[in-house]
């Protein structure tokens, strides 16, 4: 069954009869990042407005492959439940060459966390679900339909066009959402400067019955389309996405016609019982802006930042944004130091060379260029039926994991390497819940194996020892303390500490 | 531990007979893949990347 895209109900915006007062946050853009950061701030209790030119979700899927990551980011926003249910979990990436497989991997070998390590699901559901939240939520002020035509970055003011005319409004922070075409970039004439791939590629959802096991294949030189690659990916519904390199003289409007891509497609499933859900021809960018800090904007999601799509970086690092965003801005809302901000430039600036970097990197084998690219690639493979390490060197696409930013935090070096400053604190089972559930709500003091210290402003939890908590946290120390920012990011640990150095970490972890 | 530039090759004479033997009858395109493989696999078979960084200087340079 095709996915119903009824629309949001439009409401005349109170700009349109008279000034409206000067908002706190004003979001650009209600795709998936722009709705989460919405349900963010709300959460830390900042009100905001969040306008899109649109009234419907995502037409067409684009991102499908949504990380534990980000699971458990929706989790805090009371949607990770949701959206891994409903989508298709998975863990293990098989690659072929032609008809053997030659590098394969899974993402997550051990139990002990509340969410898997990827889900397949149709960007137009995680829309929906952010929606629906945001629309319920009394902080969030949601106008579809509702475009922003001009600003004024450095005081803040929005020029706005409605269905029922125009009008004005003033923030004190703006949030540009606004997709990777971003009109708010281009109105303040930003670069956005990187790497144009040379290539097309034909992406497809395709509706069928079929009992494909739910693991990510990837083909380069497949049988059934010679010369090029191909990915085929499970979704719910019985929705499957197929991508098919194209090369880069396929004209994109040839290539989308049903009756061309019905040939390519019955080529990759062996038969010719499938629905053409959506059908789109891309040519990837890697991109950034060099800030994503200009006066009172400020840049999240795709619109600070474009990957190609093998690695699945692209929503994912939107999400991981808004993680590094929403408490900061919220606080800054409040009064804080807006300069307070400029640790999600440095952080998200941080991740977003980690994600360009995977993921030109696939796409570079994916798409290499004539002479020593294509040689080594073409010999990569070749050995990759033989060799082992060669295997290694198959990319076709590294998945999103978070980064690990670079914090300078106390630590105690000899506690676990997996839960150092700048990790997102690992998941583990707690009695009948567990601890990402307890994680990223605000600033939170663990406290394993030994009483926590009363430090302002910090909740504490006090935890005993099990195995997991000993092989994530412990090491072969008896106890630790570590301090969590509101993100779920461990900002310092120590085996021992007083309120006093807590309370400095804490405070040095907000520049 | 650096890049070794002195000899360490006993016999060198043999191993650059069978060098060229190993690219003996094929194109100049096999051979070029032939020398890829090489690379892969003997870059592989050192595995440090200080070595591998300074071998790829060198012959940066040395080109
Ligand atoms: C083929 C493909 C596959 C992908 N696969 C994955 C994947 O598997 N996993 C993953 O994590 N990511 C994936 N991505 C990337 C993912 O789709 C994007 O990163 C994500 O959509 C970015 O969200 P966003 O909210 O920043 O921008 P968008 O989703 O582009 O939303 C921007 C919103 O702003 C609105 N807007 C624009 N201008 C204005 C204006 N002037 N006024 C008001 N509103 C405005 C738009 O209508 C839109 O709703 C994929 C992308 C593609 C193309």
């Amino acid at each position: 069954m095709p996915y119903d895209y009824t629309p949001f109900p439009y409401r005349r915006a109170p700009g349109l009869d008279g000034p409206e007062a000067r908002h706190p946050v004003f979001i650009v853009g209600a795709g998936p990042i722009g709705l989460a950061l919405a349900l963010d701030l709300a959460r830390h209790g900042t009100p905001s407005v969040l306008v899109d030119d649109n009234d419907v979700v995502s037409v067409g899927s684009r991102a499908i492959c949504w990380s534990k990551r980000s699971l458990e980011i929706l989790d805090r926003l009371g949607l990770g439940e949701r959206a891994a249910e409903k989508g298709v979990g998975w863990k293990v990436g098989r690659t072929f060459h032609g008809e053997e497989e030659v590098f394969s991997f899974d993402l997550q070998p051990e139990p002990g966390h509340k969410f898997p390590a990827f889900v397949n699901l149709q960007q137009y559901y995680v829309e929906q679900f952010l929606a629906e939240a945001a629309l319920d939520n009394p902080l969030i002020d949601l106008r579809f339909k509702n475009r922003v035509t001009a600003l004024d970055p450095v005081a803040g003011r929005l020029e706005i066009e409605t269905p029922d005319g125009a009008y004005t409004l003033e923030a004190d922070h703006i949030c540009a959402c606004d997709g990777a075409r971003s009109p708010i970039r281009q109105m303040m004439g930003l670069e956005f400067d990187g790497e144009v791939f040379e290539e097309r590629f034909l992406i497809a959802d395709i509706e069928m019955q079929a009992d494909f096991p739910s693991e990510r294949r990837f083909w380069f030189e497949p049988t059934f389309h010679a010369g090029q690659s191909a990915l085929l990916h499970r979704q719910p519904d019985d929705i499957y996405r197929i991508d098919l390199q194209l090369g880069w003289d396929a004209d994109p409007e040839h290539e989308k016609r049903h009756e061309v891509v019905r040939p390519r497609i019955e080529k990759v499933v062996g038969h010719a019982d499938f629905r053409i859900d959506w059908v789109s021809v891309y040519t990837f960018q890697c991109r950034r802006l060099t800030s994503f800090l200009h006066d009172r904007v400020i840049f999240v999601g795709d619109s600070a930042h474009v990957v190609s799509p093998f690695g699945a970086r692209g929503g994912n690092g939107g999400l991981q944004d808004v993680d590094a965003l929403g408490w900061r801005l919220a606080a800054v809302a409040q009064g804080a130091e807006v300069a307070m901000l400029r640790g999600y430039d440095r952080e998200r600036g941080f991740a977003a060379d980690e994600n360009i970097r995977n993921s030109a990197r696939a796409t570079r084998f994916m798409t290499p260029a004539d002479g020593a690219e294509r040689l080594f690639r073409d010999q990569v493979l070749k050995l990759a039926a033989q060799a082992p390490f060669a295997r290694g060197m198959v990319n076709s696409g590294r998945l999103s994991v978070p980064c690990t930013y670079p914090l300078d935090g106390p630590d105690a070096p000899d506690l676990p390497m997996g839960a150092r400053p700048g990790t997102v604190a690992p998941d583990a089972p707690l009695g009948n819940g567990w601890l990402s559930e307890r994680t990223g709500h605000g600033w939170l003091l663990l406290a394993i194996g030994q009483d926590a210290p009363t430090v302002e402003g910090v909740k504490a939890l006090t935890l005993g020892s099990d195995d997991v908590l000993r092989d994530r946290y412990l090491g072969d120390a008896d106890c630790a303390l570590y301090l969590l920012r509101p993100d779920g990011i461990v900002a310092a640990r120590w085996r021992d500490a007083g309120a006093q150095e807590i309370e400095a970490a804490r405070e040095a972890a907000c520049l | 531990m650096s890049l070794n530039t002195h000899p360490n090759i006993p016999d060198p004479d043999d191993f650059y007979a069978e060098l060229l033997a190993a690219h003996h009858g094929l194109s100049e395109a096999e051979s070029h893949a032939l020398n890829a493989r090489l690379v892969l696999i003997l870059a592989n078979h050192i595995g440090e990347r200080d070595v591998l960084r300074d071998a790829l200087a060198l012959v940066r340079e040395a080109g």
